[in-house]
């Protein structure tokens, strides 16, 4: 008897713990909706939509108060011949390419050293992070002082050496590079954080071993410290490179559309800018940004094919 | 002797820390010094480095010219909502992304990260005429809304949750919690480090943004430093000790802050490059 109440009662258990089960699966997933709701609310409305709506307005002429006309890919090809554009392309790669990987070097370089456990590390962290909790207009005023050609203090340094006057940023020769100097010395401090925080995750047993071995210095940076940060500066390249094909604050603040220096330094993102927001032709850059979000799919794609050559991963 | 070696090893390497400290500072410093200047100081050749007398008054000059007070209360007002608006919907979704299982979860965070991988410009026009459908260009409400759905914040926080115990979770259900109380009352405070990393780099990101605050507020009243910063340029292009007062005066709040907070400052920055 006794044990077959038992079979009964715990029959019942199973078939209540099922319904629970049951139950609980449908009140998670409800919650689990109810949750990502308003994201996903949010996304939609101010991201899907409009990534939607500017593909769509890359394929008519939309422009001041006329009404929206379909053109088909003539916004297409009147990028490829709009030197504007192309110089604009032109810009942004060669800053990309000047800019990332010297401000990952310098920044590694950094943190390998605060990382040494030096006396005084934390104040010159404090120092080098300055520039990012500075606003990119008040960095952009404080570099363009430096920069004046006539009393600025770069000038006034170099005339020591007898190096004459340099237009800094008002010549096109040199504009692009002050540029990328600026953006470089602004960098440095995040990059330097994120690599720190890496570095620190290297077990010290492996710097024990290799100093057991006889490695010096530089050989354990190179055989165990750049492998084993790899995945680090991978994450640094991928983020970096992606924020500087955007590059725009510090041309439109430093440089503006007065300056004769301005063509040699118009980004993607500025002549976008300049179409969308000055000239109000829509449909044209609405083109402008599918192309840029295209080129960083590209770049990252590429980045993520390559990373198997070298980056690291236990 | 080995000893020897290394004094002269940590010597060179605080020689060029050094360095690159004075390089860090001097833009910083020569800023400083010439917003005390007067104009002829600040333009002498070779240059006066520091004031015969501190000129105050271009600090009083540049905020005849300039509202700072409104484009500092707009900037506080802007950063703190969209941060705690970006915590709060990006906590839930990162929790609910991390731990519930239901169907399309997914798919939905697919699309989650390809939002993510779209330049912002992507989302500009459409979002600039919505905007102006609902009347809220120039208000603030269009500088802190749309920013708000942080899929960077999703992906950040998802991690965090992904990496806290079963077992309290477990725990708090048989005490009869529901998910949402799983979040609120035992995940929530349990990913702190991760909230407070995501704030912190909204905070600045918001603080800093020009762009779009650019495009989509024009009356003086509604500006944010950034953008009224930036306008300053064109009219004070040749009054440098002015220009650099007001470059101080938009600098000082964030210094100050990041001076206080500055262990969460670096934790938090470290936290976003983890994977």
């Amino acid at each position: 008897m006794g044990s077959v109440n038992l079979d009964i009662g715990m029959r019942n258990a199973q078939k209540n713990k099922k319904t629970s089960i049951k139950m609980k699966k449908a009140s998670n997933s409800f919650w689990g909706y109810l949750m990502i709701a308003p994201l996903m609310i949010g996304l939609i409305i101010f991201n899907i939509i409009p990534i939607i709506e500017t593909a769509y307005y890359s394929f008519n002429r939309y422009k001041g108060f006329e009404p929206m006309k379909w053109i088909g890919l003539k916004n297409y090809t009147r990028l490829l011949s709009d030197p504007n554009l192309l110089l604009s392309l032109r810009n942004t790669l060669v800053f990309a390419l000047i800019m990332v990987p010297l401000s990952l070097i310098i920044s590694t370089v950094v943190a390998a050293l605060l990382n040494s456990g030096l006396k005084g590390a934390k104040t010159f962290r404090t120092i080098y992070f300055l520039p990012q909790v500075t606003l990119p207009a008040a960095i952009a005023m404080a570099w363009m002082w430096l920069y004046n050609s006539d009393y600025g203090l770069i000038n006034q340094f170099l005339s020591i050496f007898h190096i004459h006057k340099i237009a800094w940023i008002s010549s096109s020769n040199t504009a692009l590079f002050s540029l990328a100097v600026v953006s470089i010395w602004a960098s440095i401090g995040y990059n330097m954080i994120i690599i720190i925080s890496g570095l620190k995750g290297i077990p010290s047993v492996y710097y024990e071993a290799a100093k057991v071995d006889g490695a010096n210095g530089f050989q354990s940076f190179r055989k165990i410290t750049i492998p084993l940060l790899s995945p680090t500066l991978f994450f640094l390249l991928v983020t970096s490179l992606i924020n500087a094909m955007e590059v725009f604050d510090l041309i439109w603040i430093m440089i503006g559309k007065n300056s004769p220096a301005i063509n040699s330094v118009r980004s993607m993102v500025y002549t976008y800018y300049e179409n969308a927001f000055v000239k109000y032709d829509r449909g044209y850059a609405a083109s402008i940004a599918m192309v840029l979000f295209l080129i960083i799919m590209i770049i990252t794609a590429i980045q993520l094919k390559l990373q198997k050559k070298w980056v690291y991963y236990e | 002797m080995n000893s020897n070696r290394k004094v002269i090893h940590s010597c060179i390497i605080y020689l060029i820390l050094a360095i690159g400290a004075l390089v860090m500072l001097v833009p910083f410093a020569w800023m400083i010094l010439t917003s005390f200047k007067t104009i002829g100081e600040s333009t002498h050749v070779p240059a006066v480095i520091f004031p015969k007398e501190f000129q105050f008054h271009n600090y009083i000059d540049v905020t005849k010219v300039l509202h700072f007070g409104n484009y500092y209360k707009n900037t506080i007002i802007t950063s703190v909502c969209r941060t705690f608006g970006t915590l709060l919907i990006t906590s839930m979704a990162g929790f609910s992304f991390a731990r519930i299982k239901f169907p399309g979860k997914n798919f939905l965070f697919m699309l989650v990260l390809s939002v993510f991988m779209i330049p912002w410009q992507c989302f500009m026009i459409p979002n600039f005429i919505l905007m102006t459908k609902i009347h809220w260009a120039d208000t603030l409400n269009a500088l802190i809304v749309p920013g708000m759905f942080s899929a960077y914040g999703v992906f950040l926080l998802r991690q965090v949750f992904m990496s806290l115990p079963q077992e309290l979770e477990d725990a708090a259900i048989i005490d009869g919690c529901n998910m949402f109380g799983v979040y609120s009352r035992i995940m929530l405070p349990l990913a702190k480090s991760g909230m407070v990393a995501l704030g912190t780099v909204t905070f600045l990101w918001s603080w800093n943004d020009l762009l779009w605050p650019l495009v989509v507020n024009h009356s003086d009243s509604k500006l944010t430093l950034a953008v009224g910063i930036s306008n300053m340029v064109g009219q004070f292009i040749t009054n440098y000790p002015t220009l650099m007062a007001g470059a101080v005066m938009a600098c000082v709040p964030m210094v100050i802050v990041f001076i206080i907070f500055q262990e969460q400052f670096v934790d938090g920055i470290a936290l976003t490059g983890m994977k």
